[in-house]
């Protein structure tokens, strides 16, 4: 019998009864929609997460001014004046996994722009921090380093402070006030979106460092260093080194705790996606209780279907169905309906994700992947949950068979 | 107990009675029902020759139901060898038991035993798709037996559309589908009135004509001697082992019989 017959006899017995078979089927549609809707709502996680770590730019580290204790006293981070403008350059020069670095120090400030004010975060750094971070603009240019050496009143804002204090305005070449100073805006920074850490990295002004500490927070010393290593490998060994330079030039004995702190972006990286993949497996496995019951749901049909045709299975024995073949026959049964729920799964699973997305507004990634599991899972269901029916079938005495009323 | 070949009532096919086509020896056969050992059969011998046919009668419990299971290959015998064709089916395992009912032994019972919703020419078909054989092939022979049973016009009538006898006949022509060595009938008339009987009766004499073997259980003497040699199973032995005498010609009496339309 080839498997044209064999999945026409395996229709006509479904077709047989349409709505049993269909209500058997809707457990399996059910888990299927389930699954992929819920896979595609995790993997838009996983990839909102990955976005989210590409803009942080690439093979970052993070240098901060430390904790430190005084007198059984522990400060928190930022709290020491130690690093400082020179620990960079020696930073630069030494470490030879570090392609680049640049200088940070911070302050809040009040920024107005016409009728329009803003609270909003003020970063002053280098140049290099747009390319380490790999932030582009939307409108003009980062400062110049001779901006920085004269400390001039030059501003980079971000999307978000754009939108506050302009609107429609075209910022370029507008003079804002910040802390009362004016600055010219020179540069308009991309949408950058959340940090992995959760922050709105578009709520922030971008001045030359020199200009913040002379003119706003009077600090001589660094809040931060951000560091690029030559490759994502090198940022462990550049870890390493800026670590060892920073002790060695700030006279930290072996066996003391460290005034700064390195911190490698890779790792949250990793972090978040570790996350985000525990998320969409939790999801997954959720849904795929309810293929499960569904799968249930097939085998007791099919049990119920092996009684029933009892007769029928005798009629086939005796005119030379082997085991095999009555085996066979049940179970490619089972495989149809658990498939066909399969397929109808699909569809309503890619329909449920779409609406999830329109309506939610949550970031959805429909992966073929996803969609092949689904069926995978599926067929393995009907072949797992039909296997003891169609043995129970094929075992029947073909004597008993034919007598069976 | 053994008695051997039967001589034919008439000639018809030449090699008739030469080779045992069934040759059973000393079979016996046990039931375990619980602490209780049934003994259905007690040691029965017989040989059936090539184009034979030969009634099976006894009342219940005689052993014949066992005796038929076995022909069938659907039940072993405990003990003894049972060869058909020269093959020892005895020694076999399920799978190949399933091979000699396909091809070899061709199955009519009391109840018809159509697949419903299944049109007859399907039914008959059935057969075909376990023997392997091509679609092409499988549909030609289905169409053959339907046309050779007088069923030429019904093949895509469904069971519940046709008569008693109708669907006999169509049990008929998927036992005869795969050109099996043997035809065995199970009470083929059982559920059928007298005329419609005669009808079943009469396709069976003219297969046999054509040198078709055929074993035929009833326990209606009135069918049973239209076969050419009678055994009477009794407490799981054969009892009578008898040609026939005046066998009937079921064409000649259906002539003389009223006709009932159905």
């Amino acid at each position: 019998m080839n498997l044209v017959q064999i999945l026409r006899i395996a229709m006509r017995a479904l077709a047989r009864n349409k709505l049993r078979s269909a209500l058997t089927m809707l457990g399996i549609i059910i888990g299927v929609a389930a699954v992929i809707a819920m896979v595609s709502v995790g993997q838009g996680a996983q990839q909102q997460a990955q976005d989210q770590i590409a803009a942080m730019g690439s093979n970052v580290l993070f240098v901060g001014s430390g904790a430190v204790s005084r007198g059984g006293m522990s400060m928190g981070w930022g709290a020491t004046k130690s690093l400082v403008y020179d620990d960079m350059t020696a930073i630069l020069h030494e470490c030879p996994a570090i392609a680049a670095a640049a200088p940070g120090t911070t302050a809040t400030a009040q920024v107005v722009y016409g009728n329009d004010n803003w609270n909003t975060r003020i970063t002053g750094t280098e140049p290099q921090f747009f390319d380490i971070k790999v932030w582009n603009f939307q409108e003009g240019g980062p400062f110049l380093q001779a901006d920085v050496e004269s400390a001039n009143n030059v501003a980079v804002i971000g999307e978000t402070v754009r939108k506050n204090l302009f609107g429609a305005t075209d910022p370029l070449g507008q003079t804002i006030r910040v802390n009362n100073l004016p600055f010219k805006v020179v540069g308009v920074l991309d949408l950058k979106g959340t940090s992995p850490m959760g922050d709105d990295q578009d709520d922030t002004i971008v001045l030359p460092v020199t200009t913040v500490q002379k003119k706003m927070n009077g600090q001589t010393w660094l809040r931060w260093i951000m560091v690029s290593a030559v490759s994502r490998e090198a940022s462990y060994a550049a870890q390493k080194q800026i670590s060892a330079v920073l002790r060695d030039r700030h006279r930290i004995r072996a066996g003391q705790d460290d005034d700064f702190f390195v911190r490698n972006l890779a790792d949250f990286a990793q972090l978040a996606d570790e996350q985000s993949r525990l998320f969409t497996i939790l999801l997954a496995s959720i849904a795929s209780i309810s293929l499960v019951v569904g799968g249930i749901g097939i085998m007791n049909i099919m049990l119920v279907s092996v009684t029933e045709r009892t007769r029928e299975i005798g009629i086939r024995m005796a005119i030379g169905a082997t085991e095999g073949d009555v085996q066979q026959q049940f179970l490619i049964e089972a495989i149809v309906l658990s498939l066909i729920g399969g397929a109808v799964g699909i569809a309503l699973g890619l329909g449920a994700s779409s609406t999830i997305a329109n309506t939610l507004g949550w970031p959805v990634l429909v992966s073929s992947k996803a969609i092949v599991i689904a069926a995978v899972f599926s067929a393995a269901i009907g072949i797992f949950f039909g296997f003891y029916p169609a043995r129970k079938a094929a075992r029947l005495d073909p004597i008993d068979a034919l007598r069976y009323e | 107990m053994a008695t051997i070949t039967q001589p034919g009532v008439d000639t018809g096919a030449g090699s008739r009675g030469a080779e045992s086509i069934i040759r059973v020896t000393d079979v016996h056969k046990y039931y375990e029902l619980g602490e209780t050992r049934v003994h259905a059969l007690r040691g029965v011998t017989v040989e059936v020759g090539r184009g034979d046919f030969v009634a099976i009668m006894g009342s219940s419990g005689s052993g014949k139901s066992t005796f038929m299971n076995i022909l069938g290959c659907l039940d072993k015998p405990t003990t003894g060898q049972y060869y058909l064709e020269g093959i020892e089916v005895s020694s076999l395992d399920k799978k190949q038991l399933a091979a000699i009912r396909n091809r070899k032994i061709g199955f009519v019972f009391q109840g018809f035993n159509l697949l419903s919703r299944t049109t007859a020419l399907e039914n008959v078909e059935l057969p075909t798709l376990y023997a392997r054989v091509s679609r092409e092939e499988g549909l030609q022979r289905s169409n053959e037996a339907l046309d050779l049973v007088g069923l030429g016009d019904r093949k895509l009538h469904y069971p519940s559309q046709l008569s008693g006898g109708q669907q006999q006949r169509v049990a008929i022509a998927r036992a005869l589908v795969n050109r099996p060595a043997i035809l065995l009938a199970d009470e083929p008339t059982g559920n059928l009135d007298s005329r419609t009987s005669v009808e079943i009766v009469d396709v069976l004499q003219k297969l046999n004509d054509q040198g078709l073997t055929i074993v035929l259980v009833t326990h209606e003497p009135d069918i049973a001697r239209f076969a050419r040699r009678m055994i009477e199973f009794r407490d799981g032995k054969i009892r009578h082992d008898n040609p026939g005498t005046d066998r009937p010609v079921a064409a000649e009496i259906l002539k003389n019989m009223p006709k009932v339309e159905d």
